[in-house]
Protein backbone atom coordinates (compact mmCIF):
# COMPACT_ATOMS: atom_id res chain seq x y z
CA UNK A 1 0.00 0.00 0.00
CA UNK A 2 1.78 3.06 -1.22
CA UNK A 3 1.48 6.27 1.02
CA UNK A 4 0.06 8.17 -1.74
CA UNK A 5 -2.86 5.74 -2.71
CA UNK A 6 -3.87 5.36 1.17
CA UNK A 7 -4.53 9.31 2.13
CA UNK A 8 -7.85 11.09 1.13
CA UNK A 9 -7.32 13.42 -1.84
CA UNK A 10 -6.80 16.76 -0.74
CA UNK A 11 -10.19 18.90 -0.63
CA UNK A 12 -11.81 19.97 -3.91
CA UNK A 13 -14.64 22.31 -4.77
CA UNK A 14 -17.24 20.69 -6.45
CA UNK A 15 -17.70 20.95 -10.15
CA UNK A 16 -21.41 20.55 -9.77
CA UNK A 17 -21.24 23.46 -7.28
CA UNK A 18 -24.10 26.58 -6.34
CA UNK A 19 -25.01 28.71 -9.81
CA UNK A 20 -22.83 31.67 -10.01
CA UNK A 21 -25.02 35.28 -9.96
CA UNK A 22 -21.56 36.70 -10.91
CA UNK A 23 -19.01 35.08 -12.70
CA UNK A 24 -15.48 36.77 -13.38
CA UNK A 25 -12.92 35.64 -15.98
CA UNK A 26 -9.35 37.09 -16.70
CA UNK A 27 -9.96 40.23 -15.23
CA UNK A 28 -7.68 42.96 -15.42
CA UNK A 29 -7.71 46.72 -14.10
CA UNK A 30 -5.27 49.86 -14.03
CA UNK A 31 -5.27 52.79 -12.26
CA UNK A 32 -3.37 54.83 -15.30
CA UNK A 33 -0.06 52.57 -15.70
CA UNK A 34 -0.70 50.82 -12.30
CA UNK A 35 -1.75 47.08 -12.55
CA UNK A 36 -3.95 47.27 -9.64
CA UNK A 37 -6.01 43.83 -10.57
CA UNK A 38 -4.22 40.71 -12.15
CA UNK A 39 -6.38 38.32 -14.10
CA UNK A 40 -8.64 37.16 -11.47
CA UNK A 41 -11.13 34.70 -12.28
CA UNK A 42 -13.72 34.05 -9.44
CA UNK A 43 -17.81 33.19 -9.52
CA UNK A 44 -19.59 34.60 -6.74
CA UNK A 45 -22.62 32.20 -6.24
CA UNK A 46 -26.50 33.14 -6.19
CA UNK A 47 -27.82 33.41 -2.95
CA UNK A 48 -24.36 33.19 -0.79
CA UNK A 49 -22.48 35.78 0.57
CA UNK A 50 -18.36 35.98 -0.72
CA UNK A 51 -16.05 37.53 1.42
CA UNK A 52 -12.86 39.34 0.14
CA UNK A 53 -10.34 39.26 2.61
CA UNK A 54 -6.49 40.81 2.39
CA UNK A 55 -4.19 43.47 2.99
CA UNK A 56 -4.68 47.39 2.10
CA UNK A 57 -3.76 47.38 -1.59
CA UNK A 58 -4.65 43.76 -2.68
CA UNK A 59 -7.22 45.24 -5.18
CA UNK A 60 -10.09 43.90 -3.29
CA UNK A 61 -11.98 46.79 -3.42
CA UNK A 62 -11.15 47.73 -6.99
CA UNK A 63 -12.51 44.60 -7.57
CA UNK A 64 -15.89 45.78 -5.68
CA UNK A 65 -15.63 49.32 -7.69
CA UNK A 66 -15.75 47.29 -10.79
CA UNK A 67 -19.11 45.37 -10.17
CA UNK A 68 -21.00 48.38 -10.92
CA UNK A 69 -18.51 50.12 -12.75
CA UNK A 70 -17.91 53.05 -9.86
CA UNK A 71 -14.55 53.46 -11.72
CA UNK A 72 -16.16 54.85 -15.42
CA UNK A 73 -16.45 58.23 -12.46
CA UNK A 74 -12.58 58.50 -12.53
CA UNK A 75 -10.61 59.34 -15.84
CA UNK A 76 -7.32 56.69 -16.04
CA UNK A 77 -9.25 53.86 -14.53
CA UNK A 78 -10.08 51.27 -16.78
CA UNK A 79 -11.07 47.32 -16.81
CA UNK A 80 -10.13 44.68 -19.30
CA UNK A 81 -11.94 40.96 -19.34
CA UNK A 82 -15.08 39.87 -18.37
CA UNK A 83 -17.50 40.25 -15.95
CA UNK A 84 -20.84 38.63 -16.36
CA UNK A 85 -24.10 39.02 -14.33
CA UNK A 86 -26.86 37.70 -15.70
CA UNK A 87 -25.78 37.24 -19.10
CA UNK A 88 -24.12 40.21 -19.60
CA UNK A 89 -20.52 41.95 -19.27
CA UNK A 90 -21.00 44.89 -17.48
CA UNK A 91 -17.27 45.95 -17.77
CA UNK A 92 -18.63 46.41 -21.82
CA UNK A 93 -18.92 50.55 -22.38
CA UNK A 94 -22.19 50.03 -23.74
CA UNK A 95 -23.95 48.95 -20.88
CA UNK A 96 -26.45 51.32 -18.84
CA UNK A 97 -24.73 52.49 -15.92
CA UNK A 98 -28.01 53.95 -14.39
CA UNK A 99 -29.74 50.06 -14.86
CA UNK A 100 -26.45 48.15 -14.08
CA UNK A 101 -26.50 49.97 -10.58
CA UNK A 102 -29.70 49.46 -10.09
CA UNK A 103 -28.62 45.61 -10.21
CA UNK A 104 -25.66 46.36 -8.24
CA UNK A 105 -26.20 47.97 -4.77
CA UNK A 106 -23.45 49.00 -2.66
CA UNK A 107 -23.11 50.15 0.84
CA UNK A 108 -19.95 51.91 2.23
CA UNK A 109 -17.84 51.46 5.30
CA UNK A 110 -19.17 55.05 6.97
CA UNK A 111 -22.83 55.40 6.94
CA UNK A 112 -23.68 57.76 3.88
CA UNK A 113 -27.35 58.63 4.54
CA UNK A 114 -28.83 61.77 2.48
CA UNK A 115 -29.69 64.84 4.71
CA UNK A 116 -33.26 64.13 3.88
CA UNK A 117 -35.82 61.96 5.95
CA UNK A 118 -35.60 58.66 6.65
CA UNK A 119 -38.22 57.91 3.61
CA UNK A 120 -37.01 59.73 1.38
CA UNK A 121 -33.48 58.24 1.79
CA UNK A 122 -35.16 54.61 1.51
CA UNK A 123 -37.36 55.66 -1.98
CA UNK A 124 -34.58 57.62 -3.75
CA UNK A 125 -33.21 55.16 -5.95
CA UNK A 126 -37.03 53.67 -6.23
CA UNK A 127 -38.10 57.29 -7.63
CA UNK A 128 -35.04 57.32 -9.96
CA UNK A 129 -35.70 53.71 -11.72
CA UNK A 130 -39.30 53.63 -11.74
CA UNK A 131 -42.93 55.17 -11.40
CA UNK A 132 -44.58 54.47 -8.19
CA UNK A 133 -48.02 55.57 -6.79
CA UNK A 134 -48.22 56.21 -3.10
CA UNK A 135 -49.18 53.21 -1.51
CA UNK A 136 -46.73 50.92 -3.64
CA UNK A 137 -44.09 53.08 -2.45
CA UNK A 138 -45.31 53.04 1.37
CA UNK A 139 -44.84 49.51 0.68
CA UNK A 140 -41.72 48.84 -0.73
CA UNK A 141 -39.97 51.54 1.97
CA UNK A 142 -42.01 49.23 4.87
CA UNK A 143 -40.58 46.14 2.99
CA UNK A 144 -36.72 47.78 2.49
CA UNK A 145 -36.90 48.94 6.27
CA UNK A 146 -38.28 45.45 7.31
CA UNK A 147 -35.62 43.61 5.57
CA UNK A 148 -32.65 45.37 6.72
CA UNK A 149 -34.30 45.28 10.49
CA UNK A 150 -34.64 49.31 10.96
CA UNK A 151 -38.90 49.24 10.60
CA UNK A 152 -39.51 48.70 14.33
CA UNK A 153 -36.87 51.30 15.23
CA UNK A 154 -38.18 54.21 13.10
CA UNK A 155 -41.73 53.28 11.74
CA UNK A 156 -42.75 56.15 14.32
CA UNK A 157 -40.70 58.76 12.80
CA UNK A 158 -40.12 58.05 8.93
CA UNK A 159 -40.18 61.77 8.00
CA UNK A 160 -38.13 62.78 10.41
CA UNK A 161 -34.14 63.56 9.31
CA UNK A 162 -32.25 60.53 8.55
CA UNK A 163 -29.18 62.02 9.86
CA UNK A 164 -30.73 61.63 13.76
CA UNK A 165 -30.25 58.12 13.60
CA UNK A 166 -26.94 56.28 15.50
CA UNK A 167 -24.37 55.07 13.54
CA UNK A 168 -25.28 51.44 13.43
CA UNK A 169 -29.18 52.89 12.22
CA UNK A 170 -27.87 55.28 9.69
CA UNK A 171 -25.73 52.06 8.03
CA UNK A 172 -28.69 50.00 8.57
CA UNK A 173 -30.70 52.66 6.04
CA UNK A 174 -28.05 52.49 3.58
CA UNK A 175 -28.76 48.87 2.94
CA UNK A 176 -32.18 49.87 2.87
CA UNK A 177 -31.65 52.36 0.21
CA UNK A 178 -29.59 49.59 -1.58
CA UNK A 179 -32.11 47.17 -1.44
CA UNK A 180 -35.31 49.20 -2.22
CA UNK A 181 -34.72 48.93 -6.05
CA UNK A 182 -34.23 45.05 -5.34
CA UNK A 183 -30.92 44.71 -6.61
CA UNK A 184 -29.12 41.15 -7.47
CA UNK A 185 -25.89 41.78 -5.94
CA UNK A 186 -25.73 43.77 -3.03
CA UNK A 187 -21.70 45.28 -2.38
CA UNK A 188 -21.04 45.90 1.08
CA UNK A 189 -17.55 47.40 1.19
CA UNK A 190 -16.39 46.87 5.19
CA UNK A 191 -19.84 47.93 6.57
CA UNK A 192 -19.14 47.47 9.57
CA UNK A 193 -15.71 49.08 9.82
CA UNK A 194 -17.39 52.37 11.50
CA UNK A 195 -19.96 50.55 14.23
CA UNK A 196 -19.99 49.49 17.54
CA UNK A 197 -19.66 45.39 18.35
CA UNK A 198 -23.34 45.10 18.77
CA UNK A 199 -24.62 47.32 15.89
CA UNK A 200 -21.85 45.26 13.96
CA UNK A 201 -23.87 41.56 14.49
CA UNK A 202 -27.14 43.31 13.52
CA UNK A 203 -25.32 44.03 10.15
CA UNK A 204 -23.65 40.26 10.15
CA UNK A 205 -27.24 39.20 11.12
CA UNK A 206 -28.61 41.31 8.62
CA UNK A 207 -26.50 40.05 5.89
CA UNK A 208 -27.48 36.38 7.20
CA UNK A 209 -31.05 37.22 6.39
CA UNK A 210 -30.46 38.95 3.25
CA UNK A 211 -28.31 36.58 1.33
CA UNK A 212 -32.16 34.37 0.80
CA UNK A 213 -32.78 37.27 -2.04
CA UNK A 214 -29.39 38.58 -2.52
CA UNK A 215 -26.02 38.09 -4.12
CA UNK A 216 -23.78 39.39 -1.38
CA UNK A 217 -20.04 40.27 -1.85
CA UNK A 218 -18.66 41.98 1.34
CA UNK A 219 -14.78 43.52 1.75
CA UNK A 220 -13.52 43.03 5.01
CA UNK A 221 -10.94 43.46 7.11
CA UNK A 222 -11.90 41.56 9.84
CA UNK A 223 -11.12 38.30 9.83
CA UNK A 224 -13.86 36.62 12.17
CA UNK A 225 -16.75 38.51 10.63
CA UNK A 226 -15.67 36.89 6.87
CA UNK A 227 -15.54 33.30 9.18
CA UNK A 228 -18.72 34.18 10.56
CA UNK A 229 -21.07 36.01 7.97
CA UNK A 230 -19.53 34.05 4.70
CA UNK A 231 -20.15 30.93 2.64
CA UNK A 232 -16.97 31.25 0.48
CA UNK A 233 -13.86 33.44 1.13
CA UNK A 234 -11.38 34.78 -1.41
CA UNK A 235 -7.96 36.12 -0.38
CA UNK A 236 -6.07 38.64 -2.65
CA UNK A 237 -2.60 40.10 -2.34
CA UNK A 238 -0.86 42.12 -4.62
CA UNK A 239 -3.75 42.32 -6.98
CA UNK A 240 -3.82 38.29 -7.56
CA UNK A 241 -6.42 35.85 -6.72
CA UNK A 242 -4.81 33.73 -4.26
CA UNK A 243 -7.01 31.68 -2.99
CA UNK A 244 -11.07 31.10 -2.64
CA UNK A 245 -13.07 28.75 -0.88
CA UNK A 246 -15.30 27.34 1.16
CA UNK A 247 -14.70 29.71 4.65
CA UNK A 248 -14.71 26.73 6.77
CA UNK A 249 -11.86 25.30 4.65
CA UNK A 250 -9.78 29.16 4.21
CA UNK A 251 -10.14 29.44 7.87
CA UNK A 252 -9.15 25.92 9.00
CA UNK A 253 -6.76 24.13 6.58
CA UNK A 254 -6.10 27.35 4.00
CA UNK A 255 -3.99 25.46 0.72
CA UNK A 256 -1.80 28.23 0.28
CA UNK A 257 1.12 29.60 2.54
CA UNK A 258 0.05 33.16 1.72
CA UNK A 259 -3.23 32.34 3.01
CA UNK A 260 -2.14 31.01 5.99
CA UNK A 261 0.20 33.64 6.91
CA UNK A 262 -2.03 36.33 6.41
CA UNK A 263 -5.09 34.90 8.54
CA UNK A 264 -2.93 33.91 11.15
CA UNK A 265 -0.99 37.43 11.63
CA UNK A 266 2.13 36.24 10.47
CA UNK A 267 2.54 39.21 7.58
CA UNK A 268 0.56 42.16 6.37
CA UNK B 1 5.05 25.46 12.97
CA UNK B 2 8.72 26.53 13.92
CA UNK B 3 9.94 26.50 10.40
CA UNK B 4 6.99 29.35 9.51
CA UNK B 5 7.45 33.25 9.78
CA UNK B 6 6.46 34.38 13.09
CA UNK B 7 3.42 36.25 13.78
CA UNK B 8 3.19 39.95 13.85
CA UNK B 9 2.16 39.34 17.66
CA UNK B 10 5.28 38.47 19.47
CA UNK B 11 3.46 37.56 22.47
CA UNK B 12 1.18 34.57 20.20
CA UNK B 13 4.53 33.14 18.94
CA UNK B 14 5.19 32.82 22.63
CA UNK B 15 1.87 31.44 23.61
CA UNK B 16 1.64 28.79 21.16
CA UNK B 17 5.43 27.87 21.78
CA UNK B 18 4.46 27.53 25.40
CA UNK B 19 1.64 25.26 24.63
CA UNK B 20 4.24 23.02 22.84
CA UNK B 21 6.67 22.81 25.37
CA UNK B 22 3.80 22.06 28.15
CA UNK B 23 2.68 19.21 25.75
CA UNK B 24 6.16 17.65 25.72
CA UNK B 25 6.42 18.57 29.78
CA UNK B 26 3.52 15.92 30.13
CA UNK B 27 4.94 13.77 27.48
CA UNK B 28 8.45 13.79 29.27
CA UNK B 29 6.52 12.85 32.68
CA UNK B 30 3.91 10.08 30.71
CA UNK B 31 7.32 8.74 28.85
CA UNK B 32 8.87 8.21 32.56
CA UNK B 33 5.57 6.66 33.78
CA UNK B 34 5.43 4.17 31.24
CA UNK B 35 9.36 3.61 31.74
CA UNK B 36 9.28 3.08 36.00
CA UNK B 37 6.53 0.99 35.36
CA UNK B 38 7.96 -1.32 33.39
CA UNK B 39 11.12 -1.23 35.17
CA UNK B 40 8.96 -1.93 38.32
CA UNK B 41 7.95 -5.13 36.63
CA UNK B 42 10.84 -6.55 35.50
CA UNK B 43 12.89 -5.59 37.81
CA UNK B 44 10.40 -6.56 40.73
CA UNK B 45 10.43 -3.13 42.47
CA UNK B 46 7.61 -2.35 44.26
CA UNK B 47 9.09 0.95 45.88
CA UNK B 48 9.26 2.53 42.29
CA UNK B 49 5.81 0.97 41.08
CA UNK B 50 4.63 3.24 44.45
CA UNK B 51 6.44 5.87 42.63
CA UNK B 52 4.96 5.52 39.42
CA UNK B 53 0.81 5.39 41.49
CA UNK B 54 1.88 8.89 43.03
CA UNK B 55 3.08 10.42 40.29
CA UNK B 56 -0.27 10.03 38.14
CA UNK B 57 -2.15 12.89 39.76
CA UNK B 58 0.90 14.90 38.66
CA UNK B 59 0.26 13.85 34.79
CA UNK B 60 -3.76 14.71 35.59
CA UNK B 61 -2.58 18.37 36.64
CA UNK B 62 -0.68 18.87 33.64
CA UNK B 63 -3.39 17.72 31.86
CA UNK B 64 -5.71 20.38 33.59
CA UNK B 65 -2.99 23.13 32.94
CA UNK B 66 -2.45 22.67 29.16
CA UNK B 67 -6.21 22.18 29.03
CA UNK B 68 -6.92 25.97 31.13
CA UNK B 69 -4.29 27.39 28.75
CA UNK B 70 -5.53 26.22 25.05
CA UNK B 71 -8.99 27.54 26.25
CA UNK B 72 -7.27 30.93 26.78
CA UNK B 73 -5.95 30.63 23.90
CA UNK B 74 -8.61 30.10 21.67
CA UNK B 75 -10.72 32.64 23.71
CA UNK B 76 -8.02 35.71 23.63
CA UNK B 77 -6.23 34.90 20.62
CA UNK B 78 -8.75 33.24 18.22
CA UNK B 79 -6.63 31.33 16.17
CA UNK B 80 -7.17 30.01 12.60
CA UNK B 81 -5.50 27.55 10.24
CA UNK B 82 -2.51 25.72 11.25
CA UNK B 83 -2.70 27.91 14.84
CA UNK B 84 -5.73 26.74 15.44
CA UNK B 85 -4.98 22.99 14.42
CA UNK B 86 -1.99 23.49 16.98
CA UNK B 87 -4.39 24.07 19.80
CA UNK B 88 -6.68 21.45 19.05
CA UNK B 89 -4.13 18.89 18.41
CA UNK B 90 -3.14 20.16 22.23
CA UNK B 91 -6.96 19.61 23.67
CA UNK B 92 -6.79 16.59 22.23
CA UNK B 93 -3.13 14.91 22.63
CA UNK B 94 -3.50 15.57 26.21
CA UNK B 95 -6.65 13.37 26.72
CA UNK B 96 -4.35 10.82 25.23
CA UNK B 97 -1.46 11.30 27.24
CA UNK B 98 -3.79 11.20 30.80
CA UNK B 99 -4.81 7.65 29.12
CA UNK B 100 -1.51 6.17 29.04
CA UNK B 101 -0.66 7.63 32.49
CA UNK B 102 -3.81 5.61 33.76
CA UNK B 103 -2.27 2.46 31.64
CA UNK B 104 1.23 3.37 33.40
CA UNK B 105 -0.33 3.22 37.30
CA UNK B 106 -2.08 0.20 36.23
CA UNK B 107 0.58 -1.58 35.07
CA UNK B 108 2.62 -0.63 38.19
CA UNK B 109 -0.32 -1.46 40.46
CA UNK B 110 -0.61 -4.79 38.98
CA UNK B 111 3.61 -5.67 39.09
CA UNK B 112 3.11 -5.46 42.82
CA UNK B 113 0.89 -8.38 43.19
CA UNK B 114 2.85 -10.48 40.68
CA UNK B 115 5.69 -9.71 43.04
CA UNK B 116 3.46 -10.88 45.58
CA UNK B 117 2.12 -14.15 43.61
CA UNK B 118 6.02 -14.95 42.81
CA UNK B 119 5.34 -15.94 39.45
CA UNK B 120 7.78 -17.81 37.50
CA UNK B 121 6.92 -16.59 34.06
CA UNK B 122 9.55 -15.23 31.91
CA UNK B 123 8.75 -11.56 31.36
CA UNK B 124 11.15 -11.21 28.44
CA UNK B 125 7.92 -11.00 25.80
CA UNK B 126 6.24 -8.02 27.80
CA UNK B 127 9.65 -6.51 28.41
CA UNK B 128 10.04 -6.46 24.50
CA UNK B 129 6.75 -5.04 23.99
CA UNK B 130 7.57 -2.29 26.96
CA UNK B 131 10.68 -0.88 24.74
CA UNK B 132 8.99 -0.67 21.58
CA UNK B 133 6.18 0.77 22.98
CA UNK B 134 7.99 3.45 24.84
CA UNK B 135 9.88 3.66 21.28
CA UNK B 136 6.78 4.83 19.81
CA UNK B 137 5.65 6.70 22.70
CA UNK B 138 9.17 8.83 22.86
CA UNK B 139 8.62 9.27 18.64
CA UNK B 140 4.78 10.64 19.08
CA UNK B 141 5.71 13.10 21.42
CA UNK B 142 8.74 14.41 19.50
CA UNK B 143 6.20 14.89 16.19
CA UNK B 144 4.78 17.33 17.92
CA UNK B 145 5.69 20.80 16.99
CA UNK B 146 7.96 19.43 14.12
CA UNK B 147 6.82 19.91 10.57
CA UNK B 148 7.76 16.33 9.50
CA UNK B 149 3.91 14.42 8.28
CA UNK B 150 6.56 11.63 7.12
CA UNK B 151 7.54 11.28 10.67
CA UNK B 152 4.03 11.12 12.09
CA UNK B 153 3.40 8.60 9.83
CA UNK B 154 6.15 6.34 10.34
CA UNK B 155 4.68 6.32 14.10
CA UNK B 156 1.40 5.60 13.27
CA UNK B 157 2.34 2.60 10.96
CA UNK B 158 5.02 1.32 13.86
CA UNK B 159 2.58 -0.12 16.02
CA UNK B 160 1.62 -2.68 13.81
CA UNK B 161 4.44 -4.27 15.68
CA UNK B 162 3.22 -3.69 19.35
CA UNK B 163 0.02 -5.77 18.04
CA UNK B 164 1.46 -8.63 16.62
CA UNK B 165 3.82 -9.10 19.91
CA UNK B 166 0.86 -8.80 21.81
CA UNK B 167 -1.27 -11.57 20.14
CA UNK B 168 1.89 -13.31 20.91
CA UNK B 169 1.76 -13.00 24.64
CA UNK B 170 -1.74 -13.31 24.31
CA UNK B 171 -1.70 -16.63 22.88
CA UNK B 172 1.15 -17.71 25.03
CA UNK B 173 -0.47 -16.75 28.53
CA UNK B 174 -4.32 -18.48 27.76
CA UNK B 175 -1.00 -21.83 27.50
CA UNK B 176 0.23 -21.25 30.48
CA UNK B 177 -3.57 -21.09 32.00
CA UNK B 178 -4.98 -24.35 30.01
CA UNK B 179 -1.71 -25.94 31.95
CA UNK B 180 -2.46 -25.03 35.45
CA UNK B 181 -5.31 -23.46 36.74
CA UNK B 182 -3.30 -21.95 39.53
CA UNK B 183 -1.33 -19.93 36.84
CA UNK B 184 -5.22 -17.95 36.40
CA UNK B 185 -4.21 -15.40 38.79
CA UNK B 186 -0.52 -14.20 37.75
CA UNK B 187 -1.41 -14.72 33.85
CA UNK B 188 -4.21 -12.59 34.43
CA UNK B 189 -2.78 -9.65 35.94
CA UNK B 190 -0.02 -10.22 32.98
CA UNK B 191 -2.39 -10.22 30.36
CA UNK B 192 -3.76 -6.95 31.72
CA UNK B 193 -0.72 -5.78 31.47
CA UNK B 194 -0.05 -6.41 27.95
CA UNK B 195 -3.36 -5.39 27.01
CA UNK B 196 -2.32 -1.81 28.55
CA UNK B 197 0.73 -1.83 26.82
CA UNK B 198 -1.13 -2.52 23.47
CA UNK B 199 -3.50 0.50 24.73
CA UNK B 200 -0.78 2.76 25.02
CA UNK B 201 0.15 2.09 21.60
CA UNK B 202 -3.08 2.38 20.23
CA UNK B 203 -2.64 6.09 21.61
CA UNK B 204 0.87 7.07 20.11
CA UNK B 205 -0.95 6.35 16.74
CA UNK B 206 -3.83 8.89 17.92
CA UNK B 207 -1.16 11.21 18.76
CA UNK B 208 0.59 10.52 15.43
CA UNK B 209 -2.76 11.09 13.57
CA UNK B 210 -3.32 14.73 15.54
CA UNK B 211 0.11 15.74 14.87
CA UNK B 212 -0.33 14.74 11.06
CA UNK B 213 -3.74 16.87 10.72
CA UNK B 214 -2.13 19.98 12.80
CA UNK B 215 0.85 19.81 10.01
CA UNK B 216 -1.40 19.04 6.96
CA UNK B 217 -5.11 19.98 7.74
CA UNK B 218 -6.04 16.82 6.57
CA UNK B 219 -6.99 13.47 8.32
CA UNK B 220 -4.93 10.04 7.94
CA UNK B 221 -7.73 7.86 6.87
CA UNK B 222 -9.99 6.24 9.64
CA UNK B 223 -8.16 2.46 8.62
CA UNK B 224 -5.14 1.77 10.36
CA UNK B 225 -3.79 -1.68 9.82
CA UNK B 226 -4.80 -3.22 13.14
CA UNK B 227 -2.47 -5.87 14.57
CA UNK B 228 -5.29 -7.08 17.45
CA UNK B 229 -6.57 -9.99 16.82
CA UNK B 230 -7.32 -11.08 20.05
CA UNK B 231 -10.56 -9.84 20.12
CA UNK B 232 -11.98 -12.79 17.75
CA UNK B 233 -9.67 -15.47 19.28
CA UNK B 234 -10.92 -18.96 20.41
CA UNK B 235 -8.87 -21.17 22.09
CA UNK B 236 -10.13 -24.79 20.32
CA UNK B 237 -9.76 -27.29 24.18
CA UNK B 238 -9.67 -30.49 21.74
CA UNK B 239 -6.81 -28.39 19.96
Amino acid sequence: MSTQAAFPAPFTQSAAGPVPRVSIRNLNFYYGATHALKNVSIDFPDRQTTAMIGPSGCGKSTLLRILNRMYDLYPGQRAEGEVMIGGQNVIDPSVNLNALRRRVGMVFQKPTPFPKSIYENVIFGVRLHEKLGKAELDERVEWALTRSALWGEVKDRLHSSALGLSGGQQQRLCIARSIAVRPEVLLLDEPTSALDPISTLKIEELVDELKQDFTIVIVTHNMQQAGRCADQVAFFYLGELVEAGPSSQIFTAPRERKTQEYITGRFG
Amino acid sequence: MPNEPKHIVTSFEADLKKLRDMIATMGGLVERAVADATSALLEHNPELAGRVIEQDARIDSEQHAVEQFAVRLLALRQPVADDLRQVIQALKIVTDLERMGDYAANIAKRSIVINQVASSFSLSGLGQMAMLVQQNLKSSIDTVGEASPEKAIAVWRADQAVDDLYNTIFRELITYMMEDPRNITPCTHLLFIAKNLERIGDHTTNIAELTYYAITGDNLPDFRPKGDHTSAYVHSVDA
